[in-house]
């Protein structure tokens, strides 16, 4: 049925790594010893209290600036009431009609280059609920299940997009980038993993045209961009021949099994909770001085999508080496400072390509490693003026990795300078007398021969011979060029 | 006259001239929570008490209030010592931490002698929901202390403790101190930090004082002000509580509240708090008739309200983390379970209430048209404050009444708070003071101010008070 398109909305769950939860002084972790960061607020003693933390306002306001969101003169919390043993008051505390961040919206780049908009309808500020294991946990034989309340009251804020994606592909860019995004404000360590992010997604059909929405699913807590992706294609997949034998999607939520790539159903939302939503009596409204919005506006960082425009338009980059470069805060600064001192595409290139490729056995990030970004331009110099050979320079890099020393001392301690041109045209001469058949063939306009030269050159000159530099000359020497 | 028979001012003064210690005082009220003639309390902390006591006497120098007992209500969390209010589903529970008014009281120099009894969650106004026991008015045995505090109320007109600690919801302490003929105040909410108060309904909920007499309730209200960094609706107190002076009431503009004088009041009550009235005009004030049109629909407003919030704060007692739990096969049966074994009847009642109050579809029927009819209320009483100073009325439209007799009827048992509950709903201080006596039972008198104006209220109740001159040694006590 090719004229069903799909609409999906997400709904995105953002752990702040702030110093303590969201209502008390505890420090949020992950995988510490079960129940070592609580406290009678977050265990829900009789009598406490919660109180805001003003970190966690902090960061979502700095998101929803990021976001291009309204922000709330006054928001207000709610109390939102569900019996489960992960959730110790029985509510959580979140926002309901004032959420501290409202309408914005979200630019991705596709990998064509085009933009991906989507409209955010909010970003508010709740608390997390505490881990349950189901099975007994570590408490051996036991079959019931144990709570962790180490995870429970952890600063959240969701972000809820409008229904404006349009494939899985799309989906995936968006929180990709939003991810990416996040990253660069510090905010959050968005691991999906260890659940500091969470996505879900809101899926449904229509025929296209149709401005009315079919009725949705919810497909939950994809634990990496990959499955969400798989998994909304599969339920994409599902809702079309659904409704192409004729039949109707139900509403509820559902969850991708990775194994078998099926979708499952998880609960019907005809049994969905009231939530009894009603306003927080123990809390004060947030009313964040518009003075210190505006400042957390101007402290705002380059994010990587005006970056990524810019690395492309005025740097010379690819969106391919834009992408990558953007990919973590740290990269960037560790980019630009290269890109400052030598030619900005040619750090791209190494600092994305050999550079990433050499650490990868240690498993270091760049601005981990000996190199700094300073030795990127200057081997990147190097070989502009042609000093080194670009197998050279591998080994160069090799030799910055190992030692921190800079590229010019590598060079000189490990006789890795370009040859001098007249040793090279001897060896090469040398070469082509020792292997009269593979000159012949060469002669015979057979051109694949010349990487046995080259490869025969490189061999005797320790790799210092620029491969142009080599073809150049044999040509001369066999074919008088 | 024994020591017990002194006010907390009294007690302090001879500690301060060096003609009792601590331990003496303590002691002396420990003997009487002993016998505990009114059931009173739900626990007693003798050997902490005492401990404290000499930790106070061994000081260089005696701190504000001097290291005399203090009564606290059973809804206040105080570690290591049994804290249930009032409930089975709190039996036993202790505490890891102690409330902040308590700590600031302790820090002060009072010392905590033990818990009292109160109604269950503090939902009741008699003390006859309290899950161990009733507690009984030291004015006729046979009778209600009120409630929710009666434990509190009791214990200081039975001289078991020369002043204690309530908590007000909708009359939770007026009320009680009016039936029992001593003097108590519920002050501006956000004046007393709820940090430790264990909830009824949070927007509402507030800590105040017993005692003998307006000026010690003063002294321990001044104590405990102030903002709390554990509690966010707690305020920055803009001036301290004074220990009030005043001996007259020239200037002061009294509202008489009309819609509380009428019908449903009892012409005891009625004529008492009258009698009052023209004492306070002789002091130099002008009565001037009031009408709060709204104020009757209080009751209404607050039952919607009250419940709707104690059905989420409640809901944490689950039995899972701390208190008394039942044993289930699946997690459904443990909620339920434990939750309707351990809850009373009035809890039951008041979750149930309010949960149907919240549910979607009559959310704004309920909890919506109650939060409006609120915000009207509101604004009555700053209108009604434009044109007096203080607001007069009964603070129960009846005496103490029989022990047992509105059990059965819970709307005559929430008539009880009629009065109180207004002021509650505006957030604001109020206190009752004994003004007389109907058939051989004290009457209260309940004077209510604009926020922050505890200080003049204080200064007004302390005035008549003097003129009033109300014995508040119930007949028949023992010595």
């Amino acid at each position: 049925m090719s004229d069903l398109e799909p609409v999906i909305g997400v709904e995105i769950h953002v752990q702040l790594s702030t110093r303590t939860k969201m209502f008390c002084g505890c420090a949020p972790s992950f995988g510490d010893a079960p129940n070592t960061h609580t406290c009678p607020v977050c265990l829900a003693h009789p009598g406490v209290l919660p109180v805001v933390n003003g970190e966690a306002v902090r960061r979502a306001l700095i998101i929803g600036l990021a976001l291009g969101c309204e922000i709330a003169p006054r928001s207000i919390f709610h109390r939102k009431n569900y019996f489960y043993p992960d959730l110790p008051k029985a509510y959580q505390i979140s926002q309901f009609d004032i959420p501290i961040c409202g309408r914005g919206e979200f630019t991705a780049i596709r990998e064509d280059g085009s933009e991906l908009t989507v409209g955010i309808t909010r970003a508010h500020l709740e608390e997390d609920a505490a881990k349950l294991t189901h099975g007994g946990g570590r408490r051996a034989g036991a079959d019931g299940s144990v709570v962790d309340f180490n995870r429970g009251g952890t600063p959240l804020v969701e972000i809820v997009t409008e229904p404006d994606l349009r494939s899985a592909a799309d989906t995936a860019t968006f929180l990709r980038q939003l991810r990416q995004t996040l990253l660069f404000l510090g905010v959050s360590d968005c691991s999906m993993e260890e659940g500091s992010m969470r996505a879900d997604a809101n899926v449904s059909v229509r025929p296209v045209g149709s401005q009315t929405l079919g009725v949705k699913t919810e497909l939950k807590n994809m634990n990496s961009f990959r499955f969400l992706e798989r998994g909304v294609e599969a339920e994409i997949a599902r809702q079309r021949e659904i409704i192409a034998s004729g039949g109707h999607v139900q509403q509820e939520t559902v969850h991708y099994e990775p194994d078998t790539g099926h979708i499952t159903s998880l609960r019907s939302k005809e049994e969905s909770h009231d939530y009894r939503y009603f306003p927080e009596p123990d809390l004060v409204p947030v009313a964040p001085d518009p003075a210190w919005v505006e400042q957390l506006r101007t402290e705002q960082p380059e994010l990587p999508i005006p970056l990524r425009r810019r690395l492309v338009d005025e740097m010379g980059l690819t969106q391919e080496d834009a992408e990558v470069i953007t990919g973590s805060p740290e990269l960037v600064a560790y980019f630009m400072e290269a890109a400052g001192l030598a030619d900005p595409k040619s750090c791209a290139n190494w600092i994305r390509g050999e550079l990433r490729a050499q650490l990868r056995e240690t498993g270091q990030e760049p601005w981990e490693s000996n190199v700094t970004p300073a030795h990127v331009a200057a081997l990147v110099g190097l070989l502009a003026e042609g000093t080194v050979s670009v197998p050279a320079a591998k080994e160069v890099l090799a030799g910055v990795i190992e030692t921190g020393d800079d590229p010019a001392t590598v060079i000189e301690a490990r006789g890795l300078g370009q040859m001098d041109a007249g040793d090279l045209s001897a060896i090469i001469a040398e070469i082509v007398n020792a292997n009269p058949d593979q000159a012949q063939q060469l002669r015979d306009g057979k051109d694949k021969v010349m990487g046995f030269f080259v490869g025969q050159a490189m061999k005797r000159t320790g790799g210092r011979a620029e491969p142009q530099a080599v073809q150049a000359l044999v040509r001369a020497a066999v074919l008088g060029e | 006259m024994g020591l017990r028979d002194l006010s907390a001012t009294e007690q302090i003064a001879e500690l301060a001239a060096g003609r009792v210690s601590s331990l003496e005082l303590v002691d002396a009220h420990l003997d009487a929570i002993a016998r505990d003639d009114v059931e009173a309390f739900l626990a007693v902390d003798a050997e902490g008490a005492r401990a404290r006591a000499r930790e106070i006497d061994a000081l260089p120098e005696r701190p504000p209030l001097g290291g005399i007992p203090l009564g606290v209500k059973d809804a206040l969390s105080t570690r290591d010592i049994v804290t249930t209010s009032g409930s089975k589903m709190l039996e036993g529970f202790r505490p890891l931490y102690t409330a902040t008014c308590v700590a600031r009281l302790e820090q002060a120099g009072a010392v905590v002698v033990g818990k009292t009894n109160m109604d269950e969650f503090a939902m009741g106004s008699s003390t006859e929901n309290s899950a161990y026991k009733n507690t009984l008015n030291p004015w006729d045995h046979d009778r209600v202390p009120g409630g929710s505090s009666g434990g509190s109320a009791a214990a200081v007109s039975a001289r078991e403790v020369p002043w204690s600690l309530g908590s007000d919801t909708g009359g939770s302490i007026r009320q009680p101190a009016a039936l029992c003929g001593i003097v108590g105040m519920k002050p501006t909410y956000g004046a007393v930090s709820r940090y430790g108060l264990i909830a009824f309904a949070s927007s509402l909920d507030q800590v105040g004082p017993f005692a003998r007499t307006v000026a010690d309730a003063a002294l321990l209200l001044k104590h405990m002000v102030g903002h709390d960094p554990m509690d966010s609706t707690s305020l920055e107190w803009p001036a301290p509580i004074d220990v009030p002076m005043a001996t007259d009431l020239a200037g002061l503009r009294i509202g008489v509240v009309e819609e509380l004088m009428g019908e449903g009041i009892d012409p005891g009550v009625k004529a008492a708090v009258e009698a009052s009235l023209g004492k306070a005009e002789a002091l130099g004030a002008t009565i001037i008739p009031v009408n709060l049109p709204t104020a009757l629909s209080g009751l209404a407003t607050y039952y919607v309200l009250a419940p709707a919030e104690c059905s989420a704060n409640l809901s944490r007692f689950d039995g899972i983390r701390y208190g008394p739990s039942a044993e289930a096969d699946n997690l459904l049966d443990q909620y339920e379970v434990t939750r309707g074994r351990l809850f009373g009847p009035e809890v039951k009642r008041r979750i149930m209430l309010g949960t149907f109050a919240l549910a979607s579809g009559y959310y704004d029927q309920y909890y919506g048209r109650a939060q409006r009819v609120r915000t009207l209320i509101v604004r009555e009483f700053a209108q009604a404050f434009e044109g007096v100073d203080v607001l007069a009325s009964p603070t129960s439209p009846t005496v103490a009444f029989p022990i047992g007799d509105r059990t059965a009827d819970p709307y005559a048992m929430y008539l009880a708070d009629v009065c109180t509950i207004p002021a509650s709903l505006a957030g604001l201080p109020a206190i009752s003071i004994p003004c007389g006596l109907s058939d051989g039972l004290p009457v209260g008198l309940q004077l209510a101010g604009p926020a922050f104006s505890e200080n003049r209220l204080l200064d007004a109740a302390h005035a008549l008070e003097q003129a009033i001159a109300f014995d508040t040694r119930p007949p028949g006590l023992a010595t």
